[in-house]
């Protein structure tokens, strides 16, 4: 039997480590950045727990004064970079290229070095708490509390060099998924027939390309200045704080927009299938997701009002602020105008695309708030300010991905998420969220301030504290029925149809989950809504399920292992950089051998013919 | 010669005849008439015209901004960089050449001008080579000061791309010698033509904004 068996065993088998360590398939590349990702967010939720649990009385002793400062700022670090960019990240992978009807991305390789350098570049991160030195000045690392004199550790040096190797991943999957998405369209799909996902995706891009490149200058600068001794953003050599602010933020306020847009995208798929009508002012959804992106780049400095910047640039920044209001108002009112008289079907990602919008309105008002420069002073530095950026983020980009995790789950993995499950998953995270972050606002404007470890009794902060405490850990309740609704649907029959939710695009033509080649027959497309405008030309509701089919003579890219080589080189270069304190000999063996590898890694690659190894269909 | 590369295309090309309506991802359209690598190329100028500008706007607001230690005036040599900068600008045209010859499958053309290039890249990476150790031993080490650290980092960056594209260059010099840039694969040299390109406008950026500027106040 077993010769039988080895006969009939292709070529091509490979282990399953093996598999996914050398995949460059978009689908299994998206689920890694998912999976991955979605540890780091429990991460970041422990920590988040732990400050909570701190905070949760007065004069609490749970955590160190030093130890609550490497909480929060890699609890913000973690959530941003780790938790919500790649899980934005899966759906770019998983989704753009089926939705734009195309059979990968258009550097599939690329694609695998952005994970693994992503993977190993989070690892680097929170290998720091093995040192006891993980990063503490705060996920803005401002001057002059993470120069050397400051935070002589190696804690912001993790911070510094963990951000570059992100960094750079994100850099790679931007010119990825921008060539991509410019040049992979399927027939007839015209930029202005894209599904608004994909714009949303095509702006990120855009938003990553240029902002990150500023990150990594002061980055460089900042690790200078810590090993090298130089004095970029040291004021005893002249140097100015001041920069790394700027710089810092103008990368930063692009990135808010890197981790809200996609959300956007996703609430935009979600509304109309749910409400069974097409996206209301689909072009005025388009251009405002440009206009945000463009204003974006024109508003780092409402960061920095209680710097002392002087009217002139207040009062100009102030304005291009509330200038971002517009866009964003006429996007919330297209939702609204979208599920407006829509037959309306109350699932679960229905529920949490509805929840993101009134969550960020919340948050979108209290920005609205901050734009006001001298309202601002007042509330810069205040648990204000940590309910505001949660309300966007949490309950903006978090619930949008959780809507996108609910509808997209029967594609990616062929199973349904049990309903029942969900709605108790998305009413313990609205009860949750809201008693952590709404009594937040208060405490603020009573002057709680934030990144303080403890706070006396008799401020009045006491009640609300002990209420987001609580509202905390409904929330981690809430994500705890979420994994049990995963380890369920995993158990369960493999039995999602193809088109569960009778959706308006192309993904949904194909089975749950799609084979390797996304499409047996390249899609040709006409109108927006692709896949409805197909059923509405044959005149049904659902096309019967669509079958599986052998692929012969279809050539996808080979497996390849020179991504996660040249990932590994990479990450050794970086790690090197850790232990040397001399610009004199600043490259530790380490270092130089990890470049050495890395060099090794591009070469093979570049000249691995793009189809060895590939599966013969 | 058959390779297993060649059995590979000769099976994939059976396999297009076969199956006319799954044609082979080589022959995939593109929904712009641009190659998609070259299309990623231009993306990523995009994004490191953003690296450099944050590096030249440092550099700006930091040249004056020295506690001690020595100033512009105390180090830059025009000559010198004057010579590298025409270097460096003949080469961008020595590659068009290249490409030109790689083009019209002219392998010598090819050869030769790529050759040029190459020379070129080396001598400029030389030039940045003496010119820093030059500095350093004028008493210019790379924490001196801020115009130190802003100079050598602004320039550090340039001269690090500056070898990149002449490791890339002499790359595809073997591999024209080799004879593996036939005419339809000219991409391959069009690529690093259009990073070449890419490195020498901002070293025509670098060297009035930093060197002449930095000594004609």
């Amino acid at each position: 039997m077993a010769t039988t068996a080895l006969e009939h065993a292709p070529a091509y088998q490979r282990s399953t480590i093996v598999e996914w360590l050398t995949t460059v398939d978009h689908k299994k590349i998206g689920i890694m950045y998912g999976a991955s990702a979605f540890i780091f967010f429990l991460i970041g939720g422990i920590e988040a727990l732990i400050i909570r649990a701190q905070l949760a009385t007065p004069n609490g002793t749970l955590v160190s004064a030093e130890m609550y400062n490497q909480l929060f700022t890699m609890h913000g670090t973690t959530m941003i970079f780790l938790a919500v960019m790649p899980l934005s990240a899966m759906f770019f992978n998983f989704f753009v290229p089926l939705l734009i009807g195309a059979r990968d991305v258009a550097f599939p390789r690329l694609n695998a070095m952005s994970l693994w350098v992503f993977i190993l570049g989070g690892i680097f991160l929170n290998a720091s708490f093995l040192f006891a030195a993980a990063p503490n000045g705060g996920w803005f690392g401002y001057a002059p509390l993470s120069s050397r004199q400051y935070s002589p550790g190696m804690n912001m040096d993790f911070w510094a060099i963990g951000l570059q190797i992100l960094g750079i991943a994100s850099i790679a999957a931007g010119v990825n998924f921008f060539t991509t998405i410019i040049n992979m369209r399927a027939r007839g799909m015209t930029l202005m027939r894209m599904p608004i996902f994909v714009w949303m995706t095509l702006i990120t891009q855009v938003l990553v390309l240029l902002s990150f490149p500023v990150i990594t200058i002061a980055l460089v600068m900042l690790t200078a200045d810590r090993t090298f001794g130089s004095g970029f953003f040291v004021t005893a050599a002249g140097g100015d704080p001041m920069l790394w602010q700027h710089l810092f933020w103008v990368f930063g306020h692009p990135e808010v927009y890197i981790l809200i847009l996609p959300a956007f995208g996703i609430v935009s798929e979600v509304l109309p299938v749910f409400s069974r009508k097409p996206l209301f002012g689909y072009s005025a959804m388009v251009f405002s997701g440009a206009f945000i992106a463009f204003l974006g780049f024109g508003v780092w400095s409402h960061h920095m009002f209680a710097t002392g910047m002087g009217p002139l640039a207040d009062s100009f920044f102030s304005l291009a602020t509330m200038l971002i209001a517009v866009p964003t108002g006429v996007k919330i009112f297209n939702w609204i105008g979208t599920v407006w008289g829509g037959s309306i079907s109350l699932k679960t990602p229905m529920l949490f695309a509805l929840g993101f919008i009134a969550m960020f309105i919340i948050g979108g008002l209290s920005g609205v708030m901050h734009s006001v420069a001298p309202a601002d002073l007042q509330q810069t530095d205040t648990y204000f300010v940590v309910a505001h950026f949660h309300y966007v983020l949490f309950g903006g980009s978090i619930f949008a991905l959780t809507a996108g995790a609910y509808y997209w789950w029967p594609k990616m993995f062929g199973r349904m998420l049990d309903e029942g499950l969900g709605k108790w998953h998305f009413w313990l995270s609205m009860i949750g969220f809201n008693v952590t972050f709404m009594p937040m606002h208060w405490v603020g404007l009573l002057g709680m301030p934030r990144r303080v470890y403890t706070y006396p009794e008799g401020l009045g902060f006491d009640l609300f504290n002990m209420v987001q405490t609580v509202g905390a850990f409904i929330l981690a309740l809430s994500i705890l029925v979420f994994m049990w609704n995963v380890i369920r649907s995993w158990r369960g029959p493999a039995d999602a149809p193809a088109d569960p939710w009778g959706g308006a695009t192309l993904e949904w033509s194909i089975p749950s989950p799609p084979q390797e080649f996304n499409f047996a027959e390249e899609p040709v497309v006409a109108e927006k809504d692709a896949f409805w405008a197909m059923k509405d030309a044959a005149g049904v509701d659902r096309f019967p399920e669509p079958g599986h089919v052998s692929g012969r003579g279809i050539h996808m890219p080979g497996p390849s292992w020179w991504p996660v080589v040249v990932a590994v080189g990479l990450l050794m270069f970086f790690v090197g950089l850790m232990v040397h304190r001399s610009w004199a000999f600043p490259f530790t063996p380490v270092s130089i051998a990890g470049f050495a590898l890395m060099v090794f890694g591009v070469f093979k690659w570049a000249y691995e013919p793009v189809d060895a190894h590939a599966p013969q269909h | 010669m058959l390779t297993p590369r060649n059995i590979e295309e000769a099976a994939m090309t059976s396999a297009v005849l076969d199956h006319d309506a799954h044609p082979a991802p080589e022959a995939h359209h593109t929904s712009l008439p641009i190659d998609n690598r070259k299309l990623a190329m231009w993306t990523f100028i995009g994004s490191e015209c953003l690296l450099f500008a944050s590096l030249i706007t440092t550099f700006l607001i930091y040249r004056d901004s020295s506690v001690g230690g020595p100033g512009p005036k105390d180090m830059f040599e025009v000559p010198l960089v004057t010579f590298g900068t025409a270097i460096l600008l003949f080469s961008s045209f020595f590659v068009v050449m290249a490409l030109d010859g790689a083009k019209n499958g002219n392998r010598k053309k090819l050869i030769l001008w790529l050759s040029l290039t190459v020379m070129c890249g080396l001598f400029f990476v030389a030039m940045q080579v003496y010119e820093f150790n030059h500095f350093y031993h004028k008493g210019l080490g790379y924490s001196t000061n801020l115009f130190s650290s802003s100079f050598y980092t602004l320039t550090g960056f340039h001269g690090a791309h500056v070898a990149i594209g002449t490791v890339w260059l002499a790359t595809l010099l073997k591999d024209a010698i080799k004879g593996r840039i036939p005419a339809e694969k000219a991409i391959n040299l069009e690529l690093s033509a259009l990073y070449w390109h890419f490195v020498d406008v901002v070293w025509i950026i670098i060297f009035p904004v930093v060197y002449l500027m930095s000594l004609g106040r």
